[in-house]
């Protein structure tokens, strides 16, 4: 095997292979340049833009409140998030304290929401890797989730939920009603996903020590969110710069431990996936026990117009660290609006710890990384 | 620690400033490698993520903000340092200190047309490689054509 480091050398027995931008692999609309010497990746370069749509030019046009809709399509899986991260940005610039109640119900939307993202993260990762049967058990379960976003706000994907200052509609107690029941059922389940997947020898050996993501080689790359936790760093920011309310719950923060192969593998990245929807379970279980009343729609400004200024400001998301750069020069729509993508810095590391896998096993590494390329590609 | 520490251990490197107000470390283009080596190395401040990089058109295309978020896992603490830079004008690329800084650097190249000294390879990310112009600035224009396919402009022809 004689692998060519240098890309303008290109040995005989060199091939480029493309895989997407159509292929059910990639999760979306991704090329991968794949240059193999047989079976083996000596390189591999990300291709995106292919689901460029303009939203920091749209931004600049767009007042503040019509921003929303457009961060909702940013990460389609998880909207909540994006439009909580947008949210909590603009109520930084405009320097507004919110009523307690719209925290508490923020908290435990963003907190279903990690749920059903992470539940496509599995299933789909699970699909890469050849299991057919946990697809779909985790689409039927986030179909619940789905279910309570329908009956909280009439949408299924994109949300238009959590506006800046406040959320769109309060909750009724049916829905408190419907989430205990969900959360009840919804334990259970994560007992099943474990005999079915997470103990699964076939799924071991295909994900187990495959694509090892050291820990400085992701920080190095500005990896986030629960891959970076897979390689072991201890970086959550609901602990570690708590936001919103996330000071007043008491949860764990889970990394990876290396308990199938190495720390930082595959496997790793999966299981931190698994055992953050039980944390997310804990979390909606405390803020539903002290959800606070009041009034919604108190805060909510009739008129957005920040003062001249800059903020950046982080969330959680569930793919990482969602970063808004906004700078305001006192008119009603942004100057500039910045987003960092978690998923485009996540996706930039594949080059490097895939290199000299086998092309299967690449598959199984960007499943691992759970990218979606709407946010990506923005 | 807060801004004002931080200014305390790199405030020896020529062309830095403190914005009190606005709570950000300004360096000029030429300052700014070694300012962001002493940022990653110095045992103080251990800045190990480079969490953003913005580009921002000042108004009238002619002067440029660059804007970088930088965090401490270990020190849990946050700098956001900024460098103003004429039209043309090159900056330092940072991807040799911090890989996450390769793609955002693209990034900026493509949006806003700027250019990175010893990147790696600088060209377009989001955009197509035969794109004209840069969309971000203030004075982009749309062109008419776009491989022969006319661009509406006229907002009937949507709304």
């Amino acid at each position: 095997m004689n692998k060519s480091k240098d890309s303008s050398i290109v040995s005989i027995d060199e091939m480029v292979l493309n895989m997407g931008p159509q292929h059910p692999s990639t999760h979306g609309v991704l090329r991968l340049k794949i240059h193999t010497d047989g079976e083996v990746v000596s390189k591999i370069e990300p291709v995106i833009g292919y689901l460029h749509r303009c939203f920091e030019k749209h931004c600049e046009n767009l007042s503040y409140e019509q921003i929303v809709p457009f961060t909702d399509r940013c990460d389609y899986l998880a909207s909540m998030h994006m439009d909580h991260a947008y949210s909590i940005a603009v109520e930084k610039l405009l320097d507004i304290e919110l009523p307690e109640r719209v925290e508490y119900i923020r908290v435990i939307i963003a907190e279903l929401q990690r749920i059903a993202s992470h539940l496509v993260a599995i299933g789909t990762f699970g699909l890469d890797v050849g299991a057919i049967t946990p697809f779909t058990w985790t689409i039927r379960d986030r179909e619940r989730v789905l279910d309570l976003f329908e009956a909280l706000c009439g949408a299924r994907l994109l949300y238009n939920y959590i506006w800046p200052g406040g959320v769109s509609h309060d909750l009724s107690p049916k829905f408190i009603q419907h989430t205990q029941e969900f959360l009840d059922y919804f334990e259970t389940q994560i007992f099943e996903y474990n005999e079915l997947l997470t103990g699964n020898k076939i799924f071991i050996e295909r994900t187990a020590d495959v694509g090892v993501m050291p820990s400085d080689v992701a920080v190095n790359f500005g990896v986030t969110g629960p891959s970076l936790r897979g390689s072991g760093v201890d970086y959550d920011l609901r602990k570690t710069q708590p936001y919103s309310i996330y000071d007043k719950f008491d949860f764990n923060v889970p990394v990876g431990e290396g308990k199938m192969g190495t720390v930082g593998d595959s496997w790793d990245r999966y299981w931190v996936r698994m055992v953050e929807m039980e944390e997310s379970i804990k979390i909606i279980r405390q803020a539903i026990s002290s959800l606070p009343d009041g009034d919604v729609h108190s805060a909510m400004p009739k008129r957005i117009r920040p003062k001249k200024g800059e903020v950046y400001s982080r969330y959680e998301s569930a793919r990482g660290d969602v970063g808004f750069f906004i700078q305001s020069n006192g008119k009603n729509i942004p100057m500039r609006l910045k987003m960092r993508s978690p998923a485009f810095c996540n996706l930039s590391v594949l080059g490097e710890i895939a290199e000299g896998w086998m092309i299967s096993d690449v598959i199984t590494i960007l499943g691992s990384l759970d990218i979606v390329l709407g946010e990506i590609d923005r | 620690m807060d801004s004002t520490g931080i200014f305390e251990i790199i405030k020896s490197i020529d062309g830095v400033d403190l914005d009190v107000e606005s709570n950000f470390i300004s360096a000029s283009p030429d300052s700014l490698l070694e300012l962001a080596g002493k940022l990653k190395n110095d045992k103080a401040l251990d800045f190990d993520f480079l969490m953003c990089i913005t580009a921002i058109d000042d108004g009238d295309s002619k002067s440029f903000t660059i804007v970088y978020n930088f965090h401490s896992n270990k020190h849990s603490h946050s700098c956001e340092v900024r460098t103003q830079l004429a039209l043309e004008e090159e900056i330092p690329s940072l991807s040799d200190l911090w890989k996450a800084a390769d793609w955002h650097e693209r990034e900026a190249y493509d949006m806003m047309g700027i250019l990175f000294k010893g990147h790696p390879d600088l060209k377009r990310i989001l955009l197509p490689q035969d794109w004209e112009g840069y969309p971000l600035r203030k004075d982009y224009q749309v062109a008419d054509y776009y491989h022969g396919v006319p661009i509406p402009k006229d907002k009937s022809y949507w709304e």
